[in-house]
């Protein structure tokens, strides 16, 4: 086998084998352990830089194995992985500096960044599956491995929210694994390809075909925490700050939504989709679940929930992106799973900052933050009008591509959807941000810390503002090559014409 | 070379059963060592040999049956004698440590456990009804002597309880043999196959069957016959326990599937193959639920166990009247969740007997904080727990996978539902411990720290279940190998 075959195992390997390491490590050894972390994240980010060049080429990475008789366990770099590959590897890196200072002086830190790394290889091997046979084998790995960094804090409610996401989470895994099986059975193991495998399907299996696409939505929708199935996704806030904010823009719900674009794209194909009829339900669902969270993120009085709804809201637009027929919407959707990993992942950082340094948890005790914290209140303000849709950043580019996909395939509710929800991001962010800016400081904060000569810990102030540096970069250079723009559109288009 | 192997394998534990009953535990553990070496040794030599050249039929001492013994060494076989190999030494060398020297009778546990290790091969290898039914009894008194060891009354009770099934069990199969014997003139399972060959199926020998499996499922714990194995595997101590789920229970579910998989297609029914996965089904379901709701660590553990023996049965049903893939997928899958049973439930005892030295109690609740002071223990059980909730990319999860395309493939989507609810099922109950033990408690380590010894030897056999799904092909290729037949009539 070629060196070719070997890098996505390497890739996938940096973090197993960094996690391995951290676990045998013992609790005291900080400094080794905060190297073994960065030098593996470091690694696995030259990797994909690596296999991210070779696919813009046209090279073919991976290797295939037969695992158990008849299913063949499958790793392959294309196009569609190095989009989740690359977003995973970046803020990993940034997640680990991040957690390192978060961690400081807490207990069970050996365990926690073990299973940490056992999540980004989880996320790697998701990015990198080549068929859905492998795809699963990953997605339930990531379930177990995020369970221990859920209940990290050991305390009553931690352990209830853990429980309420192993509950979706294992049975949304058990829809999937009937899902999967059954395709398995009707069609045998089939690689994951650009266009498909059901273009011409037998009109006979037409009806097995639906349904098993509604189990595997179904199935990945739990992750995706699209309604009614994102009831553990807030409840999940109890995590440590890095865990919500790798949940929230990487790991969990991007596995989900990456699955669907995996079963619409490379399983079903989307021509086969549409023409089966599945799709224009799919596009209902995730405009309504957009709505929805929305709706639900407006009354919440706790900051990190109000995130939480607005991821349940914000994940749908990959799906929503993805189900409209046509590819520069297509472009649209996909291009968010980056987009809403960078602004999301600010947001949660500071919400972090904010909680570690001030003792704020709630959005009323947030006024005059600003002043106290302007580094961290700007990433936050940058990622705020992120989501809201303002121009040049990253989200004003997701809702303008998808808005002008929904029009080219005569779509145009999609433009009421576009616009409410954005109202809607306005009306639950633009409070916060007044608050942070213009009100008075209520005397003192529930619980200050003063951390070296920042106004926060080096380690947790770099990472935020980082981030809303890529949210501005990644919506002024869209139209450069390798931005995550022009990779969606050359995701789509290889995906409309195969 | 064959007759060394075959002799080492069949009468090294017989000599060190002997050899043991003539020193006390310390010695005995020396003397043990060196008999797991060559125990090791040998399986290994005789699954290479089969690997390489495929099985054959072995006349014991040049005496063919019906006067000899007859053995019949196939793929399947070795692999069962390798996996006995590597389980009972890991047991073995965990109990040594573990087990306390200072009591008087634990110098009969030694003898016992090689016995019990010579029966478990007579019956990988056995060719004859007789012969398989010699190992059993070997093994079924062994394994109540080891019950009993636990010392206390209610260890007493659980292994006359024990004792009793197993020897309500030996009758039933043994009436079966009788009419068998009758009707065939032969106690050899390949010869009534070349009987049934040329004769029509005389009437009345589907009840022998039926006597046999009966017999064969109450020492295999099947539901509703599952009673006595809770006490008994919850009460022994925890290498003891280890033994008995991996592999007691596995010998007479291996007899049990030998004489489906050869009889059950002339001598069987539908309604009797889907009775039999019915019974299975609702183990699985009952016993996952009572896992659920046990208190004591060990009793959950055992519990699970009487739910992972339901998935077994799900082979009559699965078997019976399908296509030839099928009948093969699912034999496939059942042999890969015997052997991943055995790894994940030998892993998971060894480290629940470890959790309790440390916590000094066996309830559940007793693992507060476990999670931060004894993390590695607590990762071994959680390992083999994944095996057990049959999650990818373990082996347990490969003999589900196998599984399920064998229901699909024969139309009996019923059982797939039994699948999935068992395996959240057990997901329940693995995460019942796991959530016990990540609760932080205020206050120092007051735990007990075992030796590292003792949590290795968990650790390697949970990694050996979890690396059985990745090899799984290559594992099940040897059991495809060519086998020479020529049974004798």
């Amino acid at each position: 086998m070629t060196l070719n075959a070997w890098i996505p195992v390497f890739a996938l390997m940096t973090s197993l084998i960094a996690s391995l390491v951290i676990f045998a490590l013992p609790e005291k050894g900080y400094r080794l352990r905060t190297w073994v972390n960065l030098g593996a994240a470091l690694v696995k980010l030259s990797l994909v830089v690596v296999m991210v060049w070779g696919v813009f080429q046209g090279v073919e990475y991976g290797l295939s194995f037969t695992m158990v008789p008849g299913v063949t366990f499958v790793l392959k770099a294309d196009a569609l992985s190095m989009m989740f590959a690359g977003l995973s590897a970046v803020l990993w890196l940034l997640t680990t500096i991040y957690a390192v200072g978060y961690l400081e002086d807490s207990p069970n830190r050996s365990r926690f960044f073990g299973f940490f790394s056992l999540c980004v290889a989880s996320t790697m091997g998701i990015a990198l599956a080549g068929n859905l046979f492998t795809f699963f084998l990953f997605y339930e790995m990531l379930t177990l491995s995020t369970y221990p960094l859920v209940v990290h804090r050991g305390t009553e409610k931690a352990l209830r929210a853990g429980r309420t996401y192993v509950i979706y989470t294992l049975t949304g895994g058990a829809v999937l694994l009937l899902a999967i099986a059954w395709l398995h059975g009707v069609a045998g193991d089939l690689p994951f390809r650009e266009g498909g495998h059901f273009m011409d399907a037998d009109p006979d299996i037409h009806r097995s075909l639906i349904l098993i696409f509604i189990l595997l939505v179904a199935g990945l929708g739990v992750k995706a925490a699209i309604f009614p199935l994102h009831g553990w996704l807030p409840q999940a806030m109890v995590a440590p700050a890095p865990v919500s904010a790798l949940l929230h823009a990487v790991a969990v719900v991007k596995a989900g939504a990456f699955g669907i674009v995996r079963v619409v794209y490379d399983i079903y194909g989307v021509e086969a989709s549409s023409a089966l009829g599945v799709l224009e339900p799919l596009a209902w669902l995730a405009a309504f679940t957009i709505l929805y969270g929305s709706f639900r993120a407006l009354s919440q009085t706790d900051l990190k929930r109000r995130l939480a709804f607005s991821t349940v809201s914000q994940v749908s637009y990959i799906i929503l992106g993805i189900s409209l027929f046509g590819p520069v919407a297509a472009a649209g959707g996909l291009v968010h799973l980056l987009h809403q990993g960078i602004m999301k992942i600010t947001l949660f950082f500071c919400a972090g900052n904010y909680a570690e340094t001030l003792g704020i948890h709630r959005i009323d005790e947030m006024d005059g933050a600003g002043r106290r914290m302007p580094g961290t209140s700007v990433a936050f303000t940058i990622g705020a009008f992120g989501m809201i849709g303002a121009p040049p950043l990253a989200g004003f580019i997701t809702k303008w591509t998808m808005g002008s996909g929904a029009l080219a395939a005569n779509m145009d509710w999609v433009i009421v959807v576009l616009l409410s929800s954005s109202l809607l991001n306005a009306a639950y962010f633009l409070p916060v941000m007044h608050r942070l800016w213009f009100r008075e400081p209520a005397g003192s904060w529930p619980e200050e810390r003063h951390w070296g000569r920042l106004e926060t810990s080096a380690w947790l102030f770099w990472p935020p503002l980082l981030t809303a540096v890529m949210t501005v970069m990644v919506g002024v250079l869209a139209s450069l090559p390798f931005s995550p723009l022009s990779w969606a559109e050359l995701i789509a288009l290889r995906e409309y014409s195969p | 070379m064959t007759l060394w192997l075959m002799a080492g394998l069949l009468f090294t534990p017989l000599a060190w059963a002997v050899l043991t009953l003539l020193t006390d535990f310390s010695r005995g553990r020396l003397v043990t060592w060196g008999g797991i070496l060559v125990q090791v040794l040998v399986s290994l030599g005789l699954w290479l040999t089969v690997a390489r050249d495929g099985g054959f039929h072995y006349g014991l001492g040049g005496w063919q049956a019906p006067l000899g013994i007859e053995l019949r060494v196939d793929g399947l076989a070795v692999t069962f004698v390798l996996l006995t190999a590597v389980v009972a030494s890991a047991c073995g060398l965990h109990a040594g440590v573990y087990i306390d020297p200072d009591k008087p009778w634990h110098r009969y546990f030694w003898p016992l456990f090689w016995f019990l290790w010579s029966g478990l091969n007579v019956v990988w290898l056995g060719g004859d009804l007789f012969n398989l039914y010699v190992g059993l009894e070997l093994i079924s008194l062994s394994a109540v002597g080891l019950v009993a060891l636990g010392g206390k009354a209610n260890a007493l009770r659980a292994s006359l309880r024990y004792l009793l099934a197993a020897l309500l069990g030996s009758l039933v199969y043994l009436l079966g043999v009788a009419l068998m014997y009758g009707q065939f003139g032969t106690l050899s399972i390949a010869g009534v196959v070349s009987w049934l060959g040329v004769h029509p199926v005389p009437a009345g020998s589907g009840l022998a069957l039926a006597l046999m499996v009966t017999g064969l499922a109450l020492k295999t714990a099947l539901f509703p016959l599952h009673r006595w194995l809770p006490p008994a595997h919850g009460i022994a101590r925890s290498p003891v326990s280890a033994l008995l789920s991996a592999l007691v229970v596995k010998a007479s579910f291996y007899m049990a599937a030998r004489l489906w998989l050869e009889l059950g297609e002339p001598l069987g029914n539908l309604a009797a193959a889907q009775l039999v996965g019915l019974l299975g089904s609702a183990a699985v379901v009952w016993g996952s639920w009572l896992a659920c709701r046990q208190p004591q660590l060990k009793q959950v553990v055992a519990y699970s166990s009487v739910a992972q023996i339901g998935y077994l049965f799900l082979l009559f049903p699965l078997t019976y009247s399908v296509s030839e893939s099928v009948s093969l997928q699912a034999q496939q899958g059942i042999t890969l969740q015997v052997i991943s049973h055995a790894l994940a439930k030998a892993a998971m005892f060894l480290a629940a007997g470890n959790l309790i030295l440390s916590a000094g109690s066996n309830r559940v609740d007793a693992l507060t904080g476990v999670s931060r002071f004894l993390p590695f223990s607590l990762f071994s059980f959680g390992l083999a727990g994944v095996s057990l909730m049959s999650l990818p990319p373990t082996g347990g999860f490969a003999a589900k996978w196998l599984l399920l395309q064998a229901s699909l493939g024969s139309g009996q989507w019923w059982w797939i539902l039994v699948m999935l609810i068992g395996g959240l099922l057990s997901a329940a109950y693995v995460f019942r411990i796991y959530r016990a033990s990540f609760l932080e408690s205020a206050g120092p380590d007051r735990f007990y720290h075992p030796a590292r010894s003792l949590e290795v030897i968990p650790m390697i056999l949970a990694l050996l279940a979890l690396g059985l799904g990745l090899a799984s092909d290559q594992v099940l290729s040897v059991m495809a190998l060519p086998f020479e037949e020529g049974g004798s009539p």
